[in-house]
């Protein structure tokens, strides 16, 4: 035993003159790094690597990039542990606030602010504040007032693309009369099962109360139990609880996941003929429809119910916000506050971006084309409300309160939930 | 060990056939994933894994090439050509998560072993509280330990070291393990020892010779879930060493696999079965240890 | 017990006074040393350019053998210390590393959130108790209660019962290894892994459907409708738990297992020569002899059940009423960012399981050392 621990404690003395001798290398690699953490993972990965290269290469600067699907958990413990990363991308405003209210967040500078006046919608500028204070750059974004159809078949069957809510309803009774199901809805999405729904009651809000509603609904100056939600989700429900209406019915809605909810729009015959998704939604498509996007697949707005309101386009997206102040990491801001950071990233597919500058010609296929503008050109633009709201609703009681709802709940008792876990 | 199992046949026929049905309920589950791993994505997401014996039989090794090489990307260059590549294979993930399993695993049963022989055998001052205290530990969830613990961490410069990493795993281990192994060698019989003791052995030489040895099947047992533990764990290893390519561990990796927005979760069938056959290996290493009872043999004998 | 030793010390006070320091002071040698090394060591190891093998080689042998060779050391010093303060020492060179280290890891950040538990969602304003009124009157919490009392019952008696009854039997056949790894089993699935396998047993498709799900393709086979399993209050509680006892039965058989093969044979013997029957056997010589074993077992689960987590969050996110305690804290903290809630949530927990160490503390104080 004593031998042992005797080659032990040797052992022990030697090695960190091993470890010196490897060291030695390293000591020229002095390049300047920035660290990003976000909570896009694998093929999304790689095409923001392959985004932020032409900057790499420009300056010199090495840029880390680290994904995590548990973002959202991992970006609060490394920020409240004092190990953020350098910069972060938050995929919710919420977030943001959070973080600014703490003072954890460097503000905008100058210079960067004068990109972002110059390259977004003032609206952008304004989801990237706290208080008055900017510190959020978008970057990829995404657009969800859309409705995806399988095209074929729908030129087979007849049917055309509705332009007014009345319209829509019109052709729901139509297709029923024809034997076949209008929707296919699936709201579960493990830990954050509920959104899918509480993206359509935003959409519906938006038609039906108008954009100034919204907003008081998101700041809480409309309770949640207020007759215009009130309205949207009969609205909603006209449709979700009609089981003739969606494939499958109430238990498909609450147990198909998000992703693969869409599948029976390309069975042969379609099993459901229309369904409504941000435009992230290609890339569940089956391989079959992805490889001949433009052929097998329409597109449409979500028709617009109150004419006063038009179409309002509702949208998410990551902001990019310092947690560490250094030249270089102000330097890699200021290129993601510009179209090319996005530009090669557009090409590949699969993301909208928001510049006023971008070249739309960039995008891989008309259907991204056709977003990417009605997103830049939208009139009426909302966040998502979800995220806007506080956690504890937006992504707590608001989705769980949608599942309810789906499952029997009564509608008032459900807002009446809802308004009450909105903290003081 | 072979005491009762000469016994008569038409008794062990009983024991084997409920043994049998208990062991198909318990695999079918595995079985359907094993089969789903092998079919061609659409066939997973379209019908049910049985069908793999009637109309769908088709098979294909698509999903664990994917796992193993790395799944396919396009993406377009900075020349503007549209290019598809491979991710990373998954070897430096298996290298750090030996690296991380490895001393996650034999550290805290050094630790535990000895606090468990001292909490069993010797006596001091407090010690019902601090047993106490230290299998109350268990229920703590470990969550709250993580932005404490990586506060510490920045301060001792120990982010996104092995070091912390292996202490993490032995502080979050050690409650289990002190019980266990408490609970083993406490009921190691007294006249072991106190013919040691009457020779004059010092407590670290009798923990070294007599218990550790007699401790086998229990330590067995504990080396394999604290492996298990640290093997399948994600957050910790997130927190403390972090996700970046050059230090992610498998479980890492599998769980990014699915995709950003979970729209491959049939690769996940595969990546299940690579990511479980380390553990597997190991169980059938030590099992030997914890099935021929060492203690009854050495102490009884 | 403040006797001085007659003879050569000079006084009892400050002998006891040394003997308390030193005590102290072993405690926090092993860590504190074997730390210093280590730490040294991998501020070199960190930033090393060697290949990744040798890395991680150099690694593992630095860490597992700083520290068996700091146990060693300590043992040393001590061993160099009068008999009297040695014997006193003792028992802190085994108990005193995992004490520290345990005093880091889980007792300080246990003391952090009872204080933060008195706090509001960022913990700057004191709010008194309002976070465990929160705790005890909130109807998800109050659902979530009843649901892990559900948990504990049937996963505790689901996986300790079929671990027994599997551990029993297989020790009888000669299949026992064949039969104890298959069982054992889901134990090696990463939980991301499990979650998939659940999904191809309870998914749901409409009637008419291709079923994936297996339990849906066997009731629509005996031609009844397919039923969204997770939506079934309450049984969605119990489909479930079976998943936790499919994952921690084989933990519960390997143990007592082990402990099976620690009953004497000579006393099985005993019992056949007197003629008892083999059901008898079991009962009053097997059980008896493996009862703290099962103890041990019952209680590791019943924790587990408590704190379960994954299960429920990824499987219904605790829609349907299947909401948990530590999915409540989960979310609260990680979430919704409300510390308070989340720290009161997570002394809920401790303070639940007292019971269950109170009866551990009975069953410990039976089996005194020497």
């Amino acid at each position: 035993m004593r031998k042992v621990m005797l080659v032990l404690l040797i052992a022990l003395l030697i090695m960190p003159s091993v470890f010196a001798a490897g060291q030695k290398g390293t000591a020229a690699t002095g390049a300047k790094t920035v660290t990003v953490f976000g909570a896009f993972v694998d093929e999304e990965q790689r095409r923001f690597e392959e985004a932020i290269k032409p900057f790499e290469e420009r300056t010199g600067i090495k840029v880390v990039y680290e994904g995590s699907k548990d973002f959202e958990t991992l970006i609060s413990v490394r920020v409240e542990g004092g190990n953020p990363p350098d910069i972060a991308g938050l995929p919710q405003p919420g977030l943001m606030m959070n973080f600014a209210s703490q003072g954890k967040l460097v503000p905008m500078w100058a210079s960067l602010e004068a990109t972002i006046d110059k390259n977004y919608a003032p609206v952008w500028k304004d989801l990237g504040s706290y208080e008055g204070t900017p510190f959020g750059v978008f970057h990829r974004v995404n657009a969800k007032s859309f409705v995806w159809y399988p095209k074929k078949a729908w030129a087979r069957a007849g049917y055309e693309v509705p332009t007014t809510w009345g319209e829509l309803v019109a052709l729901m009774d139509k297709m029923v009369a024809n034997g076949h199901t209008p929707w296919a809805v699936g709201i579960e999405s493990g830990g954050a099962t509920g959104w899918v729904g509480t993206d359509w009651i935003e959409d519906i809000m938006l038609r039906t109360a108008g954009p100034e509603v919204y907003d008081k609904w998101v700041a809480n100056e409309i309770p949640f139990n207020a007759p215009e939600v009130k309205e949207a989700f009969e609205f909603l429900g006209d449709i979700w609880l009609n089981p003739k209406y969606v494939y499958g019915g109430r238990n498909t809605i609450l147990t198909t996941s998000f992703g693969d909810a869409q599948r029976p729009m390309f069975d042969n015959p379609p099993k459901a003929w229309m369904h409504r998704q941000g435009n992230f939604i290609t890339g569940f498509f089956p391989d079959a429809v992805q490889a001949n996007l433009e052929e097998e697949v329409g597109v449409f707005p979500l028709p617009s119910i109150n004419p006063e309101f038009g179409i309002p386009v509702l949208g998410g997206g990551d902001q990019f916000v310092v947690f560490n102040d250094r030249p270089e990491v102000r330097q890699f801001m200021e290129f993601l506050a510009t179209w090319e950071s996005g530009e090669s990233w557009a090409k590949a597919g699969g993301a909208l971006f928001p510049y006023l500058n971008q070249d739309l010609s960039a995008y891989p296929n008309e259907i991204e084309r056709s977003l990417a503008e009605a997103l830049v050109n939208a009139k009426v633009f909302r966040f998502d409300a979800s995220d806007l709201m506080p956690a504890q609703v937006g992504a707590g009681s608001f989705w769980t309160g949608i599942v309810d709802w789906v499952n029997g709940k009564p509608l008032a008792t459900m807002l009446n939930d809802v308004q009450r876990s909105w903290p003081k | 060990m072979t005491r009762v199992k000469s016994k008569k046949s038409n008794w062990s026929l009983v024991v084997n056939l409920i043994l049998l049905v208990l062991v198909i309920v318990w695999s079918i589950p595995i079985i359907g994933l094993f089969i789903s791993s092998i079919r061609p994505q659409d066939n997973v997401l379209s019908t049910g894994w049985w069908t793999i014996f009637g109309e769908h039989s088709e098979l294909s090794l698509d999903n664990y090439r994917q796992v193993l090489g790395g799944s396919q990307y396009t993406f377009v260059d900075s020349a503007g050509n549209t290019v598809r590549a491979s991710g990373d294979n998954l070897s430096r993930a298996f290298i750090n998560s030996f690296t991380v399993t490895i001393p996650s695993v034999i550290i805290p049963i050094l630790i535990a072993s000895a606090a468990a022989f001292g909490f069993a055998w010797m006596i001091f001052p407090g010690r019902k509280f601090f047993f106490t205290t230290v299998v109350a530990l268990l229920v703590v969830p470990l969550q709250i330990a993580l932005i404490p613990i990586l506060r510490d961490y920045q301060s001792l410069g120990l982010t996104g070291s092995y070091l912390g990493i292996w202490l993490a795993h032995t502080g979050f281990g050690l409650p289990l393990g002190i019980y266990l192994l408490y609970n083993y060698i406490s009921t190691i019989p007294r006249d072991v020892f106190e013919s040691a003791f009457l020779d004059g052995a010092r407590p670290m030489v009798v923990f070294n010779r007599l218990v550790l040895p007699l401790s086998v099947p229990a330590i067995a047992s504990l080396a394999i879930f604290q492996f298990l533990w640290v093997w399948n764990d994600l957050l910790v290893a997130l927190v403390f060493l972090g996700g970046t390519s050059d230090v992610a561990v498998l479980t890492q990796r599998l769980a990014n696999m699915v995709g950003s927005r979970g729209q491959d979760w049939h690769l996940l069938t595969a990546g299940a079965f690579v990511a479980m056959i380390v553990p597997l290996a190991v169980f059938f290493g030590l099992q030997r240890y914890f099935v021929q009872g060492l203690m009854a043999g050495s102490v009884k004998g | 017990m403040v006797v001085p030793d007659t003879g050569t010390h000079e006084g009892g006070v400050l002998s006891q006074t040394l003997v308390a320091i030193g005590r102290i002071a072993v405690s926090l040698f092993v860590p504190i040393v074997a730390f210093v090394i280590l730490w040294a060591g991998f501020m070199f190891l960190r930033d090393s350019n060697a290949p990744q093998g040798i890395i991680a080689l150099v690694a593992i042998i630095w860490g597992v053998g700083g520290v068996a060779m700091l146990f060693w050391v300590t043992d040393w010093v001590v061993n160099r210390t009068p008999l009297h303060v040695a014997k006193k020492l003792q028992p802190f060179v085994f108990v005193g590393p995992a004490l520290v280290i345990l005093t880091w890891y889980l007792f300080l950040p246990t003391m952090r959130s009872l204080y933060l538990s008195f706090f509001d969602a960022q913990s700057k304003n004191f709010v008194g108790l309002a976070n465990y009124v929160f705790a005890f009157t909130d109807s998800k919490m109050l659902e979530s209660f009843l649901n892990n009392l559900l948990w504990i019952v049937l996963g505790t008696g689901g996986a300790v019962g079929f671990g027994l009854l599997i551990a029993l039997l297989a020790d009888r056949s000669k299949l026992e290894k064949v039969f104890k790894s298959l069982i054992f089993m889901p134990m090696a699935i990463s939980f991301v892994g499990a979650g998939v396998i659940w999904r191809f047993v309870y998914a749901y498709k409409p009637a008419g459907e291709d079923q994936i799900g297996l339990l849906n393709a066997l009731v629509t086979l005996f031609g009844a409708d397919p039923q969204a399993w997770f939506t079934l209050r309450p049984w969605n509680n119990v489909f479930l738990i079976v998943i936790l006892i499919w994952l921690q039965t084989g933990y519960a058989m390997v143990i007592i297992s082990a402990a099976l093969k620690g009953v004497p044979s000579s006393i099985i013997e005993a019992g056949r020569i007197d003629g008892a029957s083999e059901l008898r056997i079991i009962r009053s010589i097997i059980i008896p002899f493996i009862a703290s074993t099962l103890l041990t077992v019952s209680t590791t689960i019943i924790i587990i059940s408590l704190k379960i987590f994954d299960i429920v969050f990824t499987m219904t996110n605790g829609n349907f009423g299947t909401e948990v305690i530590a999915s409540m804290q989960y979310k609260q903290m990680f979430r919704f960012y409300h510390y308070g809630r989340g720290s009161a949530i997570a002394i809920v927990l401790v303070i639940a399981v007292i019971p269950v160490m109170w009866y551990n503390l009975r069953q410990f104080s039976k089996r005194e050392g020497f």
